[in-house]
């Protein structure tokens, strides 16, 4: 007990009297934890920009203007029956025309002839599958049952079945690359700023390696010797993360403000302002897991008795 | 207290430091190893510490044989003898005080024995007003005297000095062997390597010569005699 007080007092006192050395330390453990940070807000936000995107890519039907509300209502049913299907949302007649109206209502021509026409839309169902693969599954479905009802004498209620393949399974590929890459680039970029931050902690400990054998020689075991330099990296690992916190905050402010307009997924803002404790804990742990794994291992080869 | 039975010491690059030396040292004693420079002085206290292992043969401290001991009771040992060296080996980044209460600290002893133990250590050696300053504050006798302070702090039953004025003037040499002979009659034993003649003369106590690596004379109230 009164040994953990002396490691404690000394760790302390060592690190404000070697203040050039911890200043060192606390400057790169401070760059690897804001990468950890980055790349934990960068996931985030491809993630959640995938997601969006997937929630954009779905399967229009338009149904033949004079198909009843009751037969589309059951192609309904019989679609959100279906495994692969996440959602599917009804607009009656009415409302694609009301939607038309809105879209173009600048444009008197159009509306007049709109009006002289009357409703020339049918409803419409919007399908989103739970996996944008499961696309041709759904399609084939809504193919083979639009030949099973018919409505007017001809075969076949569906209008037009829009969807866009091509551009489906490109951002398929796109999406699949995206997160390889991105998981190979934190792994990479992970590795880089460990190994940096174990070097330097190794390099600070070298200097005091005379120190390490005086104490050896006048009879100090190895963990007493060991203690306080652990005790320097947790507290480099914990000023370093209130650091990279700090930083993050006008990083996630800049990206927020280059990505405005062109994106329309989460807000990286409030989700940092959100996420501040989990984000914090996985800093500070971080932090003194690699203060402490760095100070044992680089201290262990001057230790032999 | 101390015995060494036929210790031979080759190091790695076939440098014989000892050859077959045997010699016993009794509680209280002031033993002096003379020698020339590459003699074998520094391995013979090294050796005590368990700082270096024989090639051939056994040392014995206190009926113990030192290099049987497990690793784990190595530390134990070393806070049992005082040790001073020539380059001084204070801890750069601790004052006066703090180099000396370390070996009390690492050994565990209480707060107050710090208190009342490291001041009467630091009247020994005549450093009481400086127990504040860092090692790089210090000039080198003074430097020297911590390591001393240090080494007696704990009460041990030997002090082992290597060339502890190696690296002094004549006048703080005279006060650093006056604070060994202090000490030495106050019933701890001392063994001093020095090649420092006039150190020697002056002592007239038990002297052992070594010469490349063999001891070549063991004189009671000896002189330096190479």
């Amino acid at each position: 007990m009164i040994k953990t007080k002396r490691i404690l007092r000394a760790g302390m006192t060592n690190f404000w009297r070697n203040s050039a050395v911890a200043i060192a330390s606390i400057f790169v453990l401070s760059t690897t934890l804001f990468v950890i940070g980055a790349l934990y807000l960068g996931n985030a936000f491809l993630n959640s920009t995938l997601e969006d995107i997937k929630g954009r890519v779905d399967i229009s039907v338009t149904f033949k203007p004079e198909v009843s509300e009751d037969v589309v209502l059951s192609f309904k049913d019989n679609l959100e029956a279906l495994a692969e299907v996440e959602s599917v949302t009804y607009s009656s007649k009415e409302e694609e025309l009301a939607s038309f109206r809105q879209r173009h209502a600048e444009d008197t021509l159009l509306i007049q002839s709109l009006d002289e026409v009357g409703n020339p839309f049918g409803d419409r169902l919007a399908i989103l599958a739970t996996d944008p693969d499961k696309y041709d599954a759904v399609t084939t479905f809504l193919e083979r049952h639009n030949q099973e009802v018919g409505a007017g004498g001809a075969v076949g209620v569906i209008d037009q079945i829009s969807y866009k393949k091509d551009i489906v399974s490109k951002l398929l590929a796109i999406i699949n690359t995206s997160q390889t890459i991105s998981l190979a680039l934190s792994v990479i970029l992970g590795l880089m700023s460990i190994l940096v931050t174990f070097n330097t902690i190794s390099l600070t400990i070298y200097t005091a390696r005379e120190e390490i054998s005086v104490m050896r020689l006048v009879g100090a075991d190895n963990p007493y010797i060991r203690g306080p330099f652990v005790v320097e990296g947790v507290l480099a690992g914990v000023i370093a993360a209130f650091i990279a916190m700090i930083l993050l905050y006008p990083t996630v402010l800049w990206v927020r403000s280059t990505t405005t307009g062109v994106y329309g997924g989460i807000d990286l803002v409030s989700y940092y302002l959100a996420n501040f404790p989990i984000i914090f804990v996985l800093l500070i742990l971080s932090g003194i897991i690699l203060g402490t794994v760095s100070s044992v291992l680089a201290i262990g080869r001057y230790l032999k008795v | 207290m101390i015995h060494y039975d036929k210790v031979s010491k080759v190091y790695f690059d076939k440098t014989h430091a000892l050859d077959d030396v045997s010699f016993t040292i009794e509680p209280g004693e002031f033993v002096s190893i003379v020698g020339h420079s590459g003699a074998g002085k520094s391995t013979l206290l090294k050796l005590l510490i368990a700082e270096v292992k024989p090639s051939a043969g056994n040392v014995f401290f206190e009926g113990v044989d030192v290099h049987s001991l497990k690793d784990r009771y190595v530390p134990e040992l070393r806070r049992r003898i005082g040790s001073v060296f020539q380059d001084f080996k204070l801890l750069p980044n601790k004052t006066t005080y703090e180099n000396i209460a370390f070996t009390m600290e690492a050994a565990g002893c209480s707060e107050e024995d710090i208190a009342t133990d490291v001041p009467h250590a630091l009247d020994l050696v005549g450093l009481t007003n400086k127990e504040y300053h860092f090692p790089f504050e210090l000039s080198g006798g003074e430097r020297q005297r911590v390591a001393i302070a240090r080494a007696l702090v704990s009460q041990p039953d030997l002090i082992i000095a290597d060339e502890p004025t190696g690296n002094l003037d004549p006048l703080t040499t005279h006060e650093v062997i006056e604070i060994l002979k202090k000490i030495n009659e106050i019933g701890t034993t001392v063994i001093l390597t020095t090649h420092n003649k006039g150190v020697i003369d002056k002592l007239g106590k038990r002297v052992i010569t070594l010469e490349k690596g063999r001891i070549i004379r063991d004189d009671k109230e000896g002189r330096y005699v190479i």
